[in-house]
């Protein structure tokens, strides 16, 4: 098991990683050395026990490990897929220093996928407390702090704008790397907890601001869906995607099946994708599949790119071909259509603010590369929507709502998290603030 | 679970035009003038958004004509039948204040946005004048329930068919000539928009248009909608779609609504197709 060869996978959209067998997820336990202070646990955003889990798989004890695995995720085929475990839990084993850390990733996704086949065991819930509390928005934060509230007895409405659940899960993250089956099943388990759930609300529109703060609590997760875009000349013409709505055509409304799907997306011959995080990963990959030679334009080195390691490696494998320390300076069309992207070369010197090297504009060195379309995957924003409709939630100047350690806003009632908070993050450290949040909520709604 | 939207009336009313009234509590509770929904039929739908024209009780009324795959496709529907998802009231709502004198200009199907707009507006105080303009006057909708709620209708046909012979530009343009307009709104085709708003510019009147750029999820993730307006770039979907005519970019809009226009052709042959088969075979499934 593992990956698909290349040149089979850039033909369809399966999974890339096929993942572990029985014998090899035991094996691949049988590895860990049970740390008495575990620095993966400390590694990990939502504070999983992963010895524990390990352990039972070591022993063959499937069910058992599912059940360690979701006293903290509800969503673990889902993190085991998608989490920056090099960063994380991977990155914190010590096993790593001298070898190969265990495989933490490929184990969680291994245990998620054998309960999924096998049956779902619900986790208890606690007695009704007869409180209600809304969750707007449905990625990952919202459903983490639904499923964590409605454990704790409370009557859990989520809001979700969209005709289908699971926020970036479902428009941005391709199926190639996440499966919508694995989406959907795990979200099934959130709703299964008695989370109910009302798609086609936008709140804000379709639900009054009264109506929300009318609820007991109110967990704000609407997400970073706001795609900035570079602010280069041309960047209206034809031809032109956010990562956003490329990967939202294709993955939420399926338009690489069009004409049997009903929603059109450009094919390009040739296609530049400006970015080097996750987002511009997927958007190339994507760009692959449907038949293009594709260039991923990143203004810093490759080792800069914030994307997961896997999926640089991935991108390269698959044949996309890397622009590194190139910057966009112009998009070049002609009635409408785009033809070419005007880009400079970057030099590499003082470390920003960032501990990153800040990349200056060599002089003489633009070129123009032959393309017909682009996609800017250059990063999201706080959706403005409803936060700017409610009096006196307090934001930051890039948009994010403010909140404390706990997610506290500042309307007493009113909680956030995930990337509507922090500003755009992963997958996981949305969960983790979601589960902050749900247990001061918790918390607040015990002490009435 | 999934929520279903009723048809709950359709009606044609011109050749290739038809008024729906569908069943959406939670757009019909909110909505506002200028405001729109987004409509998907089936799990392989397309999301459209279309013009919020009226709202009674927990329905919505929208007028459509039929241009693309989607909209023949809903024009199949029969009260009674379901849409998938209905999502809205989306977009911000007109600039409604007491402004004096407005006039509300609309051509062909964009007269549907029309009645809600001069609603608020007459709530509002205003005296309101309604144009309506249509190619012939077969073509020429709400035209007794405009009547019934503006101070004065005028109407214009491009053939002269039924009232001026002409645009509603022209109609418009006499009448800044005549007395003071404190505001217009205007809502048509992207051509029509442009130069009827080019009417109002000399004299300075402040002058709205609704925007139809195409758009995916309409709440202002992906950018497909996105227009320039004053030079800066707006999302149609969160920042309008009612923007400052004078401001607009009109060509790029124009530009922009043909993105897939070869794709549009196909998917439309493809549904023909299908269409003529199931007729063929006695199927009236939709």
């Amino acid at each position: 098991m593992g990956d698909r060869p290349a040149d089979i996978r850039i033909r369809d959209f399966e999974e890339v990683d096929t993942g572990l067998s029985p014998g090899e997820a035991i094996a691949e336990a049988e590895r860990c050395i049970q740390c008495k202070k575990p620095l993966c646990v400390t590694g990990c955003p939502v504070c999983i026990d992963i010895p524990a889990f390990i352990h039972k798989v070591a022993e063959g004890d499937f069910r058992g490990a599912a059940r360690a695995l979701k006293e903290q995720n509800m969503l673990p085929a889902i993190c085991g897929r998608v989490c920056p475990q090099e960063t994380q839990c991977e990155g914190a084993c010590v096993l790593g220093i001298k070898a190969t850390p265990i495989r933490i990733g490929a184990l969680e996704r291994f245990v998620a996928d054998w309960e999924r086949q096998d049956g779902v065991e619900l986790p208890k819930t606690a007695r009704p407390t007869g409180k209600r509390v809304a969750v707007v928005g449905s990625g990952p934060a919202g459903l983490t702090a639904a499923a964590d509230l409605a454990r704790a007895g409370h009557t859990v409405t989520i809001f979700e704008s969209l005709h289908e659940a699971g926020g970036v899960l479902t428009y941005g993250i391709p199926a190639f790397r996440l499966p919508e089956d694995v989406v959907r099943a795990e979200i099934d388990q959130v709703l299964d907890l008695g989370v109910r759930l009302k798609k086609n609300h936008l709140v804000g529109r379709s639900v009054s601001v009264d109506e929300l703060l009318g609820y007991d609590a109110v967990f704000l997760a609407t997400g970073a869906g706001l795609p900035a875009f570079m602010g280069i000349p041309g960047e209206n013409y034809n031809g032109v995607y956010s990562a956003n709505e490329f990967l939202t055509r294709v993955n939420l409304m399926h338009a690489d099946a069009f004409p049997e799907f009903d929603t059109p997306v450009l094919h390009g011959g040739r296609v530049a994708v400006i970015g080097g995080g996750n987002v511009a990963m997927d958007a190339a990959r994507v760009a692959r599949r449907m038949g293009a030679k594709v260039f991923l334009v990143y203004r810093r080195r490759e080792e800069d790119m914030p994307a997961r390691k896997a999926e640089v490696l991935h991108a390269k494998e698959e044949g996309i071909e890397f622009l590194t320390c190139t910057n966009p300076t112009r998009i070049l069309g002609e009635g409408g259509c785009v033809f070419g992207l005007e880009c400079v070369e970057m030099s590499l010197c003082d470390l920003d603010a960032s501990g990153r090297p800040s990349p200056e504009p060599i002089p003489g060195s633009e070129f123009t590369l032959d393309v017909d379309m682009v996609i800017q995957a250059i990063g999201t924003g706080p959706n403005p929507l409803l936060v700017s409709l409610i009096p006196g939630l307090e934001r930051a100047r890039r948009g994010n709502v403010i909140v404390d350690e706990n997610g506290r806003t500042s309307i007493p009632h009113v909680y956030a998290g995930g990337d509507i908070a922090t500003g755009a993050a992963t997958v996981i450290e949305a969960m983790g603030s979601a589960k902050r949040a749900a247990a001061a909520i918790n918390e607040m709604l015990s002490e009435e | 679970m999934k929520r279903l939207y009723k048809v709950e009336l359709a009606t044609k009313l011109a050749d290739r035009v038809y008024e729906y009234w569908i069943s959406a509590p939670q757009v019909a509770q909110h909505a506002r003038a200028g405001q729109f929904l987004i409509l998907r039929l089936h799990e392989k739908g397309e999301r459209i958004p279309l013009t919020i024209s009226a709202v009674r009780g927990d329905a919505v009324r929208v007028i459509f004509m039929t241009v693309g795959k989607t909209t023949q496709e809903l024009a199949t529907l029969r009260a009674g039948d379901s849409i998938m998802d209905v999502a809205g009231p989306l977009g911000k709502p007109s600039e409604i204040a007491s402004y004096g004198t407005c006039c509300v200009v609309g051509g062909g199907v964009g007269i549907a946005s029309m009645p809600l707009i001069v609603e608020e507006l007459k709530a509002a105080g205003n005296h309101v004048i309604g144009i309506i303009g249509a190619r012939s006057a077969d073509l020429l909708i709400l035209e007794d329930e405009l009547r019934g709620i503006c101070d004065e209708v005028y109407i214009t046909t491009d053939d002269g068919s039924k009232g001026v012979h002409g645009f509603a530009a022209d109609v418009l343009k006499e009448l800044l000539g005549e007395r003071a307009i404190d505001r217009v709104w205007i809502i048509g085709p992207a051509i029509m928009m442009k130069v009827t708003s080019g009417v109002t510019a000399p004299y300075g009147v402040k002058t709205y248009v609704s925007l139809n750029p195409i758009m995916v999820d309409g709440t202002g993730m992906c950018g497909s909608c996105r227009v320039t307006v004053g030079g800066e770039t707006k999302f149609a979907c969160v920042d309008g779609p009612e923007f400052d005519a004078h401001q607009v970019d009109f060509a790029e809009l124009m530009q922009r609504q043909r993105i897939y226009t070869g794709q549009e052709k196909v998917s439309l042959e493809r549904f023909a197709e299908h269409q003529c088969r199931c007729g063929e075979g006695g199927d009236h499934h939709g």
